[in-house]
């Protein structure tokens, strides 16, 4: 089935190869219908042991928007980010109530396929984590686990999001060479494009450009707003600027509960809550 | 296409999560097994004649007796060779942290020999002793067990106790020096802090030491007596089960398996009370 | 305390080269490489082949790695990714205890439980006979041994992968088997390596309870069912009649010497295996 999503991301990022026409996931039968095409959190309540980290979190997501959520550190961001792709079930001692809605379907349930969760959630850690294995393998390693084993197929949709990210002019000559070689600002590209090459509906990104430089830091800026178009983006960030040059919609949180959540402009040049008003004033951090 | 993969993911994991289940269960199982068989013919056999007579009649066809012969043969051996063991091993340990600088050549190669010592196996220890004791002119005795089993002790002790010593802050030892204090007394020190770690080492040491078989075959010999002098051979309980568990006679395989379960009993006490202070001690380290 | 430090390495040396100097005449005598292939064994007439020796060993300590491999990575792997804490507090006391028994009281359990299982059960499949003591034993015995010790060094290797790479391989929709298979394994490769160098050195040495259920005869084994004599057994079975004939005791030193030799290389080797793998990681 030719996807028209494919068509357009195709056009942002023209590439050679034939293969990347089609799409080897199949979307999820609820993302072409009307209703709620975000992520939904309903009263959701995240304790470890016995610290409440989340208190009644409601927030509705928009779709193919960046979303950025602020907040001082420890505010709970990250364990938010981390409740959505279900890595916080790990977590000894977590306790959970609540729900959180993707495509009309609770995940926080216990029947949801996890990998088929993480499959749709892409995530982009503070420090870039390569696999230990080449550059190709690192990025064709979520596909093989999800069932790609053709060889062609699999080289087609690495040239695909290389290029996507813009690291194929600088590493197509050493593709078999291990990832962990990469300059860090490379790395985190390539982890971007990792999580692109599954096909996800949303990218989390936490604290994503923290350990790159500023040129870096741009680039991987600059990626997300092409991307917004495809995909629906939420990032956490503690830099303020970062939020206001980039982001279209903004949570601000604050010890665990949304304090505001709303358009860019309407949270930074009026912002109704007290708290909102003294963080972005710079009165706290 | 997305049905057919959960399929196929959840084969695999479920076959895989039954070969851990299996391996783990395998585990416990073999220890019960062994346990569960060296308890139950042991304690058959097992009485208070048993652990205070010595074997009457030669310990290979002798139906009368017990096996004190070889208590207190282990006994004399293991308690000689931990008390050299840890005069020798303590200022091996103290030389090598104190004295020489973190990355000196000299300690590298020491510590490497000893870890080479570490993994030779006993029987070339006891091939070894007995080269020594031929040099020596000693005989299959108590004394030539001594020697071996120092030997196969020392490089247990001074791993042990060593990698507890790295840890050490050197700031005691700076402010002890500052005080004026002499370096033996510096060491004296040193040892009150590490003790908990040098009685672990001792009773993790003594655990391995007391059960070990091919280190006294050749060296230590065999005999129905106590031995009262250096030069007399020893019995020892490993060679006690070794040499009697094959007779013919009901009686001496009895005496094998009491002598098994005896063992068994004193290793598992040296070496789980030589863990629990080890956790007891990790949990109250000086930082 | 110089010397005493010193001591250690003086030692390594002054082993090796006694039990050389002891084992020379038997060197002299025949070529090394008739020693090491010759398959007769019979010191009255002066006969040293000690290759049947060496293949017993190989055959007991193989066999006791096939064994204890597979489940000791499959428990390591459990015990690190799935497992709830709880079952460790069960596992490592298992492991301590089953490390400290002693070589005796396997092999009495050994003689007791496996020779007559495979006597009763095992070999009445296979072929008319088995008596029980064959090579089959002596690798279940030793496989059981080292269990402990190669289990220990695999979930410290395990643990030591950073969260981080776990979470990033599952944060892409990967199991934790997948998880465990494709990430965990490839960055721990050199280690379980070295493990397994470490504990064959360890296994190759284990004397009295693979003596007690090999069967000690002097034959070459060409299947599990039939029984073996590895060079520890040959040093301690005979050490009582070394000094009767001419050679003899230079035989078994020389028997000592070849294990002396071979442990330490395995020992250097896992260590070099381990420097690598530190250096890469830095």
């Amino acid at each position: 089935m030719k996807n028209y999503l494919f068509e357009s991301f195709k056009n942002m990022f023209p590439c050679d190869s034939e293969l990347a026409n089609c799409r080897y996931f199949s979307p999820d039968k609820k993302f072409m219908k009307d209703g709620y095409s975000g992520i939904e959190v309903q009263n959701l309540n995240v304790y470890i042991r016995d610290n409440q980290i989340l208190k009644n979190i409601d927030l509705s997501i928009p779709d193919k928007k960046i979303t950025c959520i602020i907040g001082p550190s420890g505010c709970g961001k990250s364990t938010l980010l981390r409740t959505f792709n279900r890595l916080t079930d790990d977590v000894e001692g977590v306790k959970r109530s609540g729900k959180i809605l993707i495509n009309g379907e609770n995940i926080l349930d216990d029947n949801y396929d996890i990998t088929e969760l993480r499959r749709i959630i892409g995530l982009v850690s503070q420090r870039p984590c390569p696999l230990p294995m080449s550059i190709s393998d690192n990025i064709a390693y979520g596909c093989k686990i999800h069932g790609i084993k053709n060889k062609k197929q699999l080289s087609a949709i690495v040239e695909f999001y290389l290029k996507a990210v813009g690291l194929w002019d600088e590493v197509h000559d050493r593709l078999m060479s291990p990832a962990t070689k990469l300059s860090i600002g490379q790395q985190q590209r390539l982890c971007l494009a990792r999580s692109l090459a599954v096909e996800p509906q949303f990218i989390l990104a936490d604290e994503a450009t923290s350990s790159l430089d500023p040129a870096s830091s741009r680039n991987i800026e600059s990626l997300f707003v092409k991307l917004k178009n495809e995909y629906s983006i939420i990032l956490v960030t503690h830099i303020l600027q970062q939020a206001i040059r980039i982001a279209d919609y903004v949570i601000f949180m604050y010890l665990g509960e949304i304090i505001e959540a709303g358009e860019k402009e309407e949270i930074f040049c009026n912002p109704k809550n007290k708290l909102t008003k003294e963080y972005i004033s710079g009165s706290f951090s | 296409m997305k049905m057919k993969l959960k399929k196929t993911k959840n084969y695999e994991e479920i076959i895989i999560k039954l070969i851990m289940y299996a391996s783990t269960i395998t585990v416990f199982l073999a220890l019960a097994c062994i346990i569960y068989t060296i308890t139950a013919q042991g304690l058959k056999a097992l009485s208070w004649g048993m652990i205070s007579k010595l074997p009457s009649g030669g310990f290979y066809i002798g139906k009368e007796g017990g096996i004190l012969n070889a208590i207190v043969g282990s006994v004399y051996i293991v308690g000689a060779s931990t008390i050299i063991g840890l005069i020798i091993s303590i200022p091996i340990v103290f030389y090598l942290n104190i004295y020489l600088r973190k990355n000196s050549k000299l300690a590298y190669a020491s510590r490497l020999s000893f870890d080479v010592l570490f993994g030779i196996p006993s029987i070339v220890y006891g091939a070894f002793g007995f080269i020594l004791m031929v040099f020596l002119g000693i005989r299959a005795s108590l004394l030539g067990g001594i020697i071996t089993i120092t030997l196969l002790i020392i490089p247990i002790f001074v791993r042990s106790i060593d990698e507890i010593a790295r840890e050490f802050p050197h700031d005691i030892i700076d402010a002890s020096y500052s005080l004026g204090a002499t370096k033996f007394e510096t060491m004296k020190v040193v040892i009150r802090q590490l003790s908990p770690g040098i009685a672990t080492a001792t009773l993790l040491s003594v655990g391995r030491a007391i059960g070990d078989a091919a280190a006294v075959m050749f060296t230590a010999g065999y005999t129905d007596q106590i031995p009262y002098s250096l030069a007399q051979p020893a019995a020892t309980l490993p060679l006690a089960v070794f040499f009697q568990l094959s007779s013919p006679i009901e009686e001496v395989r009895a005496r094998a398996y009491a002598a098994a379960l005896i063992l068994t009993l004193i290793v598992l006490i040296f070496s789980l009370s030589g863990r629990l202070i080890m956790n007891n001690f990790s949990n109250n380290k000086l930082k | 305390m110089l010397f005493l430090t010193i001591l250690s390495i003086v030692l390594v040396l002054i082993m090796g080269i006694g039990l050389y100097m002891k084992s020379s005449p038997i060197i002299t005598a025949n070529s090394l490489c008739k020693l090491l292939s010759g398959t007769s064994w019979s010191p009255i007439r002066g006969q040293f082949g000690f290759f049947p020796f060496i293949i017993g060993t190989i055959w007991v300590t193989g066999l006791a790695i096939i064994f204890a491999l597979p489940i000791s990575f499959f428990t390591a792997s459990y015990l690190t990714e799935y497992a709830k804490p709880f079952i460790k507090r069960f596992v490592f006391p298992t492991l301590d205890i089953l490390a400290a028994i002693p070589s005796v009281v396997y092999g009495v359990w050994g003689t007791l439980v496996i020779v007559p299982l495979i006597s009763k059960k095992i070999a009445p499949f296979f072929t008319s006979f088995s008596a029980g003591y064959t090579v089959l034993a002596g690798g279940i015995v030793l496989a059981i041994m080292i269990l402990p010790l190669l289990i220990s060094l695999l979930l410290e290797i395990f643990s030591s992968v950073s969260a981080d790479l776990r979470e990033t391989s599952l944060s892409l929709g990967a199991t934790k088997w997948q998880t465990a298979k494709y990430v965990v394994c490839r960055k721990t490769m050199p280690g379980i390596v070295a493990s397994v160098v470490l504990s064959i050195s360890r296994a190759l040495g284990e004397t009295i309870a693979v003596l007690m259920v090999c069967g000690n005869r002097v034959i070459i084994p060409h299947s599990v069912l039939d029984s073996c004599y590895p060079l520890p057994a040959l040093i301690a079975n005979n050490y009582g009649e070394m000094l009767s004939m001419p050679l003899y005791e230079a035989a078994l030193m020389f028997a000592a010497l070849i294990l002396f030799i071979v442990v330490l290389l395995f020992n250097l080797a896992s260590r070099m295996i381990i420097y690598k793998l530190e250096k890469e990681n830095q």
